[in-house]
């Protein structure tokens, strides 16, 4: 054994013994979050718990969350190489998995606008519906469809941004009517949720996609061998 | 014990796992791996902690939920970055442990 496997075993022993300590001896409880999420939910633009939660009571989270998700893809961006990887490198050349394709897309595409839509009520929103959309895109990609409309970049840079630009434009907007940072008015909360969590749907799918698209490709006739040294 | 912690129970021994994991792996994807399985564990504990025989809590559901695509976007850009450096160096690992 190991002299690494024996100083891990006892970094997590601590860690482990310190977390059960925490749960164990877990102070009792000083507020009452569902309690008062449930009085203060009829104030807030929509009726489900978690979304109002999520894009009312706490948007600063839901706001700093698209931002990391932009900061990502600007990293990925920057990493990005000369040559993306194109439609002929990526593709399955699986007549099946195209038939396939044919039929799920239509129903994902389906899927993601009621869960957009189901989010202001019913479990749902806009991370769930940006997920699905990120995944019909990245089953797209699989299947050898070549997404023409993401080659052009002007747009989607602007698609990218849209979700973090749509949130802080709301919110500087309520600023200057004199209202709190994102504090909606109560008439409009509803409308202006669904906006937010609109954008942000798209926002998220293109990220996912984005950080899909941009990991470079493993196999080039320029990949280094094994040991670093450039094949002939 | 109380059967209503077991999720954050659960929590508990997946952040030791993942961090056993991520010190005895030299392989950046089995770190990557790792990393990921300790932050599942802190999830399942913000959670789990809030199943204190008080029903649901919205709140750390929707603080998990951005966690959540917090730790998707952050994987991904590990895994953009890892191929980078693959791709680069021919290499699976950092310089120190190979």
């Amino acid at each position: 054994m190991n002299r690494r496997n024996v100083v891990a075993a006892v970094v997590c022993f601590v860690l482990v013994a310190a977390l059960a300590a925490a749960v164990g001896l877990r102070p009792t409880q000083v507020a009452d979050l569902p309690t008062l999420v449930a009085e203060n939910i009829a104030d807030s633009g929509a009726s489900h718990a978690i979304t109002s939660v999520l894009l009312d009571f706490r948007s600063y989270d839901t706001l700093l969350e698209i931002a990391v998700l932009l900061v990502a893809v600007v990293v990925a961006l920057a990493l990005q190489e000369a040559q993306l990887d194109g439609a002929d490198r990526m593709g399955l050349a699986n007549p099946l998995l195209r038939a396939v394709m044919s039929w799920l897309v239509p129903l994902m595409l389906l899927v993601a606008a009621y869960l957009l839509w189901a989010g202001s009520s019913r479990t749902g929103g806009a991370f769930q519906a940006g997920a699905v959309l990120a995944a019909a895109g990245v089953s797209l990609r699989l299947a050898g469809v070549r997404l023409a409309w993401m080659e052009h970049q002007a747009l989607t840079r602007v698609l990218l941004a849209l979700g973090l630009a749509c949130f802080v434009g709301v919110g500087s907007v309520l600023l200057a009517l004199g209202r709190g940072y994102l504090d909606y008015p109560q008439a409009w909360a509803g409308g202006l949720i669904l906006t937010i969590e609109t954008a942000l749907t798209v926002s998220i799918a293109l990220a996912l996609l984005s950080l899909f698209r941009l990991a470079p490709p493993a196999e080039d006739d320029t990949l280094p061998d094994r040991r670093g040294r450039r094949r002939e | 014990m109380s059967t209503s912690l077991f999720y954050a129970w659960v929590g508990v021994l997946l952040c030791g796992a993942g961090l056993f994991g991520f010190i005895v792996h030299d392989h950046l994807l089995r770190r990557l791996l790792a990393f990921n399985i300790m932050g599942s564990g802190s999830f399942l504990m913000l959670v789990g902690l809030a199943q204190d025989g008080r029903g649901v809590d919205p709140v750390p559901q929707a603080l998990v939920l951005t966690g959540i695509v917090v730790a998707v976007a952050s994987t991904a850009l590990a895994l953009v970055i890892f191929r980078r450096w693959h791709r680069v160096s021919g290499e699976s690992m950092l310089p120190e442990d190979v």
